[in-house]
């Protein structure tokens, strides 16, 4: 049978404060074991937790950013269950009054909605020390730095339809987030996890069918990944008669398959309560405005405006926009007035091949947009030849210059000068007489070589156009053949 | 109406271990508690915002500034149970990690 996926995403994005949601630990990332925490992180008896004022801000950005309504008044709530790395035997969380609800966010001109967007504490990290592992022994080792630390859950609406969807979901998700500067969006260190809800129905049915979560999955590659053997695994399921089970799910990335978890029956009662430690929080239109005036230009708008009004393909524009120290730097350019075009063909070209083959960031790179701006005026003048462009162009990555000194310094400057092209050219042409009478009886094709002799000469500086319009006055009129 | 079934549930969550003569005292402790929030219920409450906390108060909020935590020395200390991991890198530099050690909770 056919069948149609219906996927939607949890993720948990870590908020980047410089302290915990409820207590003043330090946040930062590879910490010796359990030295950033602290009574009221460990949850000890009498401590009061209160909340971080930023922690509340990058929730409200988030939410604006994600086209949310922002609550005019939230809480935090209880979420009671027991696990080794839960030291209060309940998470604080939010349960029916979340900071951010109803948004969307736009992948390839379709919108998949936010269902919500909640501020809660991260748990603490069980280290399964010893041959014997978590189940071997009766005891488990906790380190509780990342206890308490701040995150967003944003959980979207069942709108995404394919395992690429989810992952083009998940990168304009780390995207937005980390235009906003509320996220550092980094997989490894868990700062953006994801969970994934997916379930299959018949093409046409409007009722969703049971869905499996699957967790684990730490890497946009293995989203897809995860997904797509999920949706193999939920098809046989379905085409030999059964039933999916509604349950948790562990990918393993060594076998590309989701494992059951044991469901556990009575996993799902939370038991939520308001926390009586933490008191309602009213979010006034005028702190929200504050916050909304912050706001950068984000990944869509800069999409939209590179197409619309510099005239770039949509997949240029996308490539610029995925990442914000590209774009910025591809508008700082533009504001000294380069070609938007030749930029941006710059940037992803040859800029993205020299950064891929480096390994490492734009950022790390001592291009300066002074100097790329000065690199396309000097293409657009005449000046420099595009091989000596994309030249120059990888320098101006390595090392700092200034661009008309390097092209002086290395005699870069394209030759336009008709007499001395002139020149090369008779001196071509009067070397290569056998060629000439090839061109002359017909073969036409060895054009080329006479360009390509040119270009030698003169180090492929030669002005193509100039040398094209010498060849045709030059050369003698070919027989019709 | 509170059966023991609800209290071996919630027994179960709360990670507690009843015996049979508890698990009739709490039935009935329960239901006669929620007998009482029956009678609360008798009171119309149309119109009446609910209420998350009993003070009257919102937003209190702390601004973004670390305070150097006590260190897991000190923390350790307090727990009923740690652990210390050493382990030696290539370069035989030592490193030592330090755990809290709980009881394995769950199924």
């Amino acid at each position: 049978m056919k069948y149609e996926t219906v996927i939607g995403l949890e993720v948990h994005a870590q908020l980047k404060t410089k302290t915990k949601i409820f207590c003043r630990c330090p946040t930062e990332f590879g910490a010796a074991p359990n030295d950033q925490v602290c009574q009221i992180c460990l949850g000890m008896p009498g401590v009061l937790p209160v909340l971080n004022k930023k922690a509340v801000e990058h929730a409200i950005k988030a939410g604006l950013a994600l086209n949310c309504e922002i609550s005019e008044t939230t809480k935090f709530d209880r979420k009671n269950y027991f696990y080794p790395d839960l030291p209060k035997g309940y998470q604080i969380s939010q349960y029916d009054a979340p900071v951010c609800m109803s948004g969307h966010l736009m992948i390839d001109g379709k919108k998949i909605r936010i269902h919500r967007a909640h501020l809660e504490e991260d748990a603490g990290k069980l280290v399964h020390a010893g041959a014997a592992g978590l189940h071997g022994s009766d005891y488990s080792l906790v380190d509780f730095n990342r206890s308490g630390v701040p995150l967003l859950e944003i959980v979207s609406e069942p709108d995404i339809t394919s395992p690429e969807e989810a992952k083009n979901y998940l990168t304009e998700l780390r995207n937005i987030l980390r235009y906003i500067d509320v996220c550092d969006g980094n997989l490894e260190e868990g700062s953006f996890r994801c969970d994934a809800n997916v379930s299959l129905r018949p093409v046409g049915q409007k009722e969703l069918g049971t869905k499996a979560e699957i967790k684990n999955v730490n890497s946009f590659r293995a989203v897809q990944k995860a997904i797509q053997s999920e949706i193999e695994r939920q098809s046989k399921i379905l085409d030999d008669g059964g039933r999916v089970v509604q349950e948790s799910r562990l990918w393993n990335e060594a076998d590309g398959k989701t494992h059951s978890m044991r469901s556990k029956e009575e996993a799902h009662d939370y038991r939520y309560f308001p926390d009586p430690d933490l008191v309602p929080l009213s979010i006034e239109s005028a702190w929200i405005a504050e916050i909304r005036a912050t706001l950068p230009e984000l990944p869509e708008e800069k999409r939209q405006r590179y197409v619309n009004s510099h005239g770039l393909s949509l997949d240029d524009a996308a490539v610029l926009a995925e990442s914000k120290d590209l774009a910025d730097f591809f508008d700082e350019t533009l504001k000294l007035g380069a070609n938007a075009k030749l930029a941006a063909n710059l940037l992803i070209g040859p800029t993205t091949a020299y950064t891929n083959d480096n390994k490492i960031e734009f950022t790390e790179t001592k291009l300066t947009a002074k100097n790329l701006a000065d690199l396309i005026a000097a293409i657009d003048s005449g000046k420099l030849g595009s091989t000596n462009a994309k030249k120059l162009l990888l320098d101006l990555l390595a090392t700092e210059g200034d661009v008309n000194k390097v092209i002086e310094e290395k005699g870069l400057a394209q030759l336009s000068n008709e007499d001395e092209l002139r020149k090369m050219v008779e001196d071509v042409l009067a070397k290569s007489q056998a060629q000439v009478e090839q061109y002359r009886s017909g073969k036409t094709k060895i054009r080329q070589f006479f360009f390509g002799e040119v270009m030698k000469i003169s180090k492929g500086k030669a002005n193509p156009e100039v040398t094209n319009k010498i060849l045709d006055e030059l050369l003698p009129q070919p027989e019709s053949t | 109406m509170i059966t023991s079934k609800d209290v071996e549930h919630v027994a179960k969550l709360a990670r507690l271990a009843l015996t049979e003569d508890e698990k009739r005292l709490y039935t009935d402790q329960l239901s006669r508690i929620l007998e009482y929030f029956a009678q609360l219920n008798a009171v119309n409450t149309d119109g009446v915002e609910p209420m998350s906390h009993a003070l009257p108060v919102v937003n209190v909020l702390r601004e973004d500034v670390v305070e150097t935590p006590p260190g897991h020395k000190t923390l350790l200390a307090t727990a009923p149970d740690a652990e210390t991991v050493t382990s030696s890198a290539p370069d035989g530099t030592e490193e030592s990690k330090s755990f809290f050690r709980v009881p394995k909770i769950g199924d």
